[in-house]
C-alpha cells in the first residue's frame, strides 16, 4: 500500500509537477476544444492560444513565489 | 521519413539523453565511491525492471483506439511539456539556478562515500540501491515518453530506437570519460524537448478532441515555430524584467 501510494506520488510529481494549476487549465482547454469542434465551430486555434497563456500564467506564478 | 517521423525520433532522442545524462551522474558517483560490481548490479536490475514495465503497458497503449490516444497523451504531453518548458525559460532568463551536474555529481559522491557499508547478496548495498533507484526513477522518464510519443504517432519502435541511440552516446561518452557529463548544455537540451512536447501536445490533444487541422499533419510545423517563437519572446520578456529589478 505504502508502495503503491509512493508510485502514485512519483507519477504525480512527474506529469504534474510543482504546479497543478496547469494540469486543470489544459483539461479545461481541450474540454473547449472538444465543445466547439462538436458544435461545427473552427476548433484548431484554441489550444495553440490556450498554451502560451497557460504558461505565461505559470511563469508569472513561479517568479513571484521565487 | 515523414516530418511527424522525424519529430518523434528526434524528440525521443532529445529528451532521453537528457534523462540518461542525470542518471549516468548517479551512477557514476556510486560506482567511484562503493564499487563499479555493485552499482552495474543496480544499473541491470534497473533495467530489467524498465523492460518488464515497457512489455506491460506498451501493448496496453496500442489496444486503445488512436483518438481516444492522442487526446489523453496530448493533454499528458502538453502538461508535461509546459513544467519543461517553464523551468528552462526560468532558467535561461536567470530566475532559476541552472542544473550543474558536476555540483550533484559531488554531493552524490560525500554522500555515497559517507554511507555505511552493508553487503547483501555479496553487493554493497548502498551502490546496487544508490545505482538502480537513479536509473529507474531517470528510466522510468524516458519509458514514458518513449511509450505516449511512440503510440500517439503510430510507431513505438522508432521512438525506441531514438532512446537506444541516446542511450549509446550518453554510455559510450560517460564511460570514455569517467565523469558527469556537465559540458553537455543541458539547458538548451530541456528548452528543446519542452519546446517538442508541447508542440506534439497541442497537436494531438487538439486532433483527439475532434478538430482538424489546415494542412493536416504538415501543420506540426507551424505549431512548432510558434511554439519557438513564443517561448524565446518569454525568455527575452523574463530577462528584461530581471535586468530591471537588478538595476532598479
Amino acid at each position: 500500500m505504502k508502495w503503491l501510494a509512493a508510485f502514485g506520488r512519483f507519477w504525480w510529481d512527474f506529469v504534474v509537477g510543482d504546479d497543478w494549476r496547469v494540469a486543470v487549465l489544459v483539461a479545461v482547454a481541450i474540454g473547449v476544444t472538444a465543445a466547439a469542434a462538436h458544435s461545427d465551430i473552427t476548433a484548431w486555434w484554441i489550444m495553440p492560444v490556450a498554451a502560451p497563456l497557460i504558461l505565461w500564467l505559470s511563469l508569472r506564478r513561479a517568479i513571484r513565489s521565487a | 521519413m515523414s516530418t511527424g517521423n522525424a519529430f518523434l525520433f528526434l524528440s525521443a532522442f532529445l529528451a532521453s539523453a537528457v534523462e540518461m545524462v542525470e542518471a549516468l551522474t548517479i551512477v557514476l558517483a556510486s560506482a567511484l565511491a562503493r564499487g563499479w560490481r555493485s552499482s552495474l548490479a543496480g544499473v541491470a536490475a534497473a533495467v530489467v525492471a524498465l523492460a518488464a514495465i515497457t512489455a506491460v503497458l506498451g501493448p496496453a497503449l496500442t489496444a486503445i483506439p488512436l483518438n481516444a490516444l492522442r487526446l489523453v497523451i496530448g493533454g499528458l504531453l502538453l502538461v508535461f511539456g509546459l513544467q519543461w518548458l517553464r523551468k528552462a525559460i526560468l532558467r535561461a532568463s536567470g530566475f532559476k539556478a541552472l542544473h550543474d551536474e558536476d555540483a550533484i555529481f559531488a554531493r552524490e559522491l560525500a554522500d555515497a562515500e559517507g554511507a555505511a557499508h552493508l553487503e547483501r547478496a555479496g553487493l554493497d548495498w548502498y551502490g546496487f540501491v544508490l545505482s538502480f533507484k537513479g536509473v529507474l526513477l531517470e528510466g522510468l522518464e524516458v519509458v514514458f515518453i518513449v511509450l505516449t510519443f511512440g503510440s500517439a504517432q503510430g510507431s513505438i519502435p522508432l521512438a525506441a530506437a531514438g532512446a537506444a541511440a541516446a542511450l549509446v552516446l550518453v554510455a559510450g561518452v560517460g564511460f570514455a570519460v569517467r565523469a558527469p557529463l556537465a559540458r553537455v548544455p543541458e539547458n538548451l537540451m530541456k528548452f528543446s524537448v519542452g519546446v517538442m512536447l508541447t508542440t506534439f501536445g497541442i497537436f494531438w490533444s487538439t486532433e483527439g478532441a475532434g478538430a482538424h487541422w489546415p494542412g493536416s499533419d504538415a501543420a506540426i510545423l507551424g505549431v512548432l515555430g510558434f511554439v519557438i517563437v513564443v517561448s524565446l519572446l518569454f525568455v527575452q520578456l523574463l530577462k528584461r524584467e530581471r535586468l530591471e529589478a537588478v538595476t532598479a
